[in-house]
């Protein structure tokens, strides 16, 4: 899934390895118990030389942590689709698989998740150059300055584009309805695996009630005690089928979640679009008021201009003061307008390469996960067909 | 005194009958049902296995059988008073007793109901194979299905021709009677009257409150086998229908599941492909999952059933024996204490006992041989087809995965 690519990768091996318990006090002075994640890097050649590998570098980062960092990257490279976290909360769960976060299963998972997000910075062309990713990686004090960005902030804010960029608004309703879908898919397939599990787990019964059964005949016993065996272990082996099948839903959220940061993308452009439109707008005004006060002629209704027609016209210093305020004003717009429209066209270049390279990414991870899914299927049946073979077995020796 | 196995024709005492017989004639709620109620031809698997044990009792007759009996055909009747189903039964014989080598008649549900009864009452302690169950009004108004008729009409087969297999019992008069006669209902109305039955009934659950002196061992045995056996059949008949029931519920899920792959690849492009195969494998395995659930409840749920059933035949029989001894001993201590001189009644009462007792054993071990064969042969047949699920869908995802392969 992870192609060797980038400068980092060539130097570097991560993985996230293990998890543990921690208990600490926390902002409001409360014992909380939370779970660290250890990160480990070791140089890349390492690994393929022979003998004994090198010790790694390690150090212990909670899921918060990783949480700041992506903030920090989402703020660094707006125009880049930022890879997403794990979940925070477990969701699209079937009933039997738990909701707790200090599950053990729920925490291997997001170990993986998390490994899996680093790995991803990490081969990606643009954020494995991030000194801040390094530092994340290799220092333990790690101190991010929550930028009060004031820009990040208005991504809240309601505002209409009037020109909005036809590729952004198409990509944002692929996004939305790729988000929609995926939900929907994991909803009903957690309904599903809840329905499976029930279907094996009562096969169990089979084994308690033959084994009842088998006591009291002669010739039938042993073939149906046996018979009762194998519809245990068949009862047995759905719990492994279904973790598997949990990666394959993982796989799914991740780009779910990926959804977010694609509309993220696009917002962030919007927001540049905007405040290009407001510039150039802003300096048309001016433009206009510098040409009615040159020309005399009141086009725009103004307080001042009606106040001028009531009491008098002003001097001619005085208006040419102004003209000469006015054109100061608008050769800053004018500079303004341009900063704008290079800022502009720097992120829609940018972000495309990303977004070009996002979807390259998403096609081939997703028909992998697909085609996994189809193994996993396979195998599962293989399990049954094994498994109620061996009870055809044990039934025809009744 | 031994007297060997009662030959058809030959008049059993009347008053042997121990149980309440359970002949309810105002109350049978048979139902017209809608359309032509043609059997299904026997294209499922289902059929098919049920075709071949039939034929299989065909084949079987080249060597042993010289009567075959089919049920099928049922066709509703509506009159004026109530509407219900029939059944045509075609019989083919070459035994000397019949008239004709074959024979079509039209019987309805009570009709079968009446030739059990008959059968118990002149047959005591032989193992009868239970009728279907019936219809019980949980609604207001229920109207019999296909699926209803069809089950009850291969239940009912089944009771005929495990008749046929009995050496007794196929001999029975009231056999050939059912097999034979136009119209049974007048035949009917002429069996022992309600009254007659009921003060049998009485007689014998009077001498039963006594209890029995002493049992010999094997029916002992035979009891205790008899109660373990029926609960055991009601557990597995129970947890069947448990898994019956989940397995619906998972293929309503799937049945969701395919389409929403299909509803994602109307946004993509390279993706589409991979997606919609996933989700025509999904539907695939729901289709096969519908199948499953048809045969455990064409083959698996229906026998298991007339096991249920036949554990409180074999109740009734084992009850059955036990007033024949209670009376018996009865009558014997009367005798002992001088209450009564009736020497001969004794000596009859003695013999009926060991009749019974003789045909019980007889029949108990023709019933374990028939009752392991049919078991065992459900539950094979339920893991073959299982496991020929198992390979239909795997196969399904392999055709995909194997399609990817070549595409990357």
């Amino acid at each position: 899934m992870v192609e060797r690519g980038t400068a980092l990768l060539k130097k570097m091996e991560i993985s996230v390895a293990e998890a543990d318990k921690r208990t600490g006090k926390n902002t409001v002075n409360m014992q909380e118990t939370y779970t660290v994640y250890l990160i480990e890097t070791r140089p890349a050649e390492s690994v393929s030389e022979g003998g004994t590998p090198v010790a790694p570098d390690t150090l212990w980062r909670r899921y918060s942590e990783f949480e700041l960092l992506r903030t920090y990257l989402l703020v660094t490279y707006p125009y880049i689709i930022v890879p997403p976290l794990p979940e925070k909360r477990a969701e699209f769960v079937w009933h039997k698989l738990s909701a707790d976060n200090l599950d053990p299963d729920f925490v291997e998972r997001r170990r993986v998740g998390l490994e899996n997000f680093l790995l991803r910075l990490a081969s990606h062309p643009v954020l494995s150059n991030d000194s801040i990713f390094f530092l994340f990686l290799t220092e333990v004090l790690f101190l991010v300055f929550q930028k009060a960005d004031s820009r990040l902030k208005s991504l809240s804010a309601m505002f209409r584009v009037k020109n909005p960029d036809k590729r952004f608004t198409a990509l944002k309703h692929y996004s939305e309805d790729l988000s929609t879908v995926i939900s929907q898919l994991l909803r009903i397939r957690a309904r599903v695996a809840d329905r499976l599990y029930g279907v094996y787990k009562v096969h169990g019964n089979y084994g308690r009630v033959f084994s009842e059964w088998s006591a009291i005949e002669k010739e039938m016993g042993d073939g149906l005690q046996s018979a009762g065996h194998h519809m245990d272990t068949y009862a047995a082996s759905i719990d492994d089928i279904l973790e598997e099948e949990e990666h394959y839903a993982d796989q799914l959220k991740e780009y779910l979640f990926y959804t977010e940061a694609v509309r993220s993308v696009c917002r962030k452009h919007e927001l540049i679009q905007y405040e290009l439109e407001m510039a150039a707008q802003d300096l048309s005004y001016k433009k206009q008021q510098k040409e009615e006060l040159e020309t005399g002629t009141v086009r725009i209704f103004s307080l001042k201009g009606m106040t001028s027609k009531l009491f008098g016209q002003e001097t001619q210093e005085q208006r040419e003061s102004k003209v000469a305020a006015l054109e100061q004003s608008i050769q800053e717009g004018e500079e303004a307008l341009k900063e704008k429209n290079a800022e502009s066209q720097e992120f829609v270049e940018k972000a495309w390469n990303d977004i070009e390279r996002f979807k390259e990414q998403k096609e081939k991870d997703l028909r992998e996960a697909l085609i996994s899914y189809a193994i996993m299927q396979i195998s599962m049946c293989k399990k049954g067909i094994q498994v109620w073979s061996n009870a055809k077995e044990c039934f025809n020796k009744m | 005194k031994k007297l060997g196995i009662v030959m058809s024709g030959a008049k059993v005492p009347a008053d042997i009958s121990g149980h309440m017989l359970d002949l309810d004639e105002e109350e049978d709620l048979e139902v017209f049902s809608k359309g032509n109620p043609m059997p299904n031809s026997p294209d499922s698997m289902v059929n098919q296995f049920r075709l071949d044990e039939e034929n299989e009792e065909e084949q079987q007759g080249a060597i042993n059988k010289d009567i075959f009996v089919t049920v099928d055909n049922p066709e509703s009747h509506i009159s004026a008073i109530e509407t219900f189903i029939t059944y045509r039964v075609v019989t083919r014989t070459t035994r000397s007793e019949f008239d004709s080598s074959k024979y079509e008649v039209r019987r309805r549900y009570q009709d079968f109901l009446w030739l059990k009864s008959r059968l118990e009452e002149n047959y005591p302690t032989l193992i009868v194979h239970p009728l279907p169950e019936k219809f019980v009004m949980k609604s207001m108004v229920e109207r019999f299905n296909d699926d209803f008729i069809e089950t009850r009409r291969k239940a009912l087969h089944r009771f005929l021709n495990r008749i046929t297999e009995h050496p007794i019992l196929s001999c029975s008069h009231h056999f050939k009677v059912f097999l034979t006669e136009e119209e049974l209902a007048p035949l009917r109305k002429l069996g022992p009257g309600f009254l007659s039955r009921m003060s049998e009934t009485m007689r014998a659950m009077a001498n039963s409150v006594r209890g029995l002196r002493s049992k010999l061992e094997e029916f002992a045995i035979m009891q205790e086998y008899v109660d373990d056996f029926s609960n055991n059949m009601c557990s597995v008949d129970k947890v069947t229908h448990r898994i019956t029931k989940e397995h619906r519920e998972y293929m309503d899920e799937l049945k969701q599941y395919g389409p929403t792959y299909f509803h994602w690849a109307e946004s993509e492009e390279l993706l589409a492909e991979p997606l919609k195969g996933v989700g025509s494998c999904v539907e695939k395995c729901s289709k096969e999952t519908e199948e499953q659930i048809q045969y455990l409840s064409e083959v698996l749920v229906p026998t298991l059933h007339e096991y249920v059933l036949c554990a409180d035949t074999l109740k009734a029989v084992m009850r059955r024996r036990d007033n024949i001894q209670a009376e018996f001993e009865a009558k014997n201590e009367a005798l002992a204490s001088k209450t009564t001189d009736k020497e001969m009644e004794v000596d009859d009462l003695a013999d009926r006992v060991e009749q019974a007792n003789n045909a019980l054993r007889g029949d108990w071990s023709r019933w374990r041989t028939s009752m392991r064969a049919d078991l065992k042969s459900a539950f094979i047949s339920t893991a073959a087809k299982n496991v020929d699920y198992y390979e239909k869908v795997s196969l399904t995802y392999w055709f995909l995965f194997r399609l990817r392969k070549e595409a990357t």
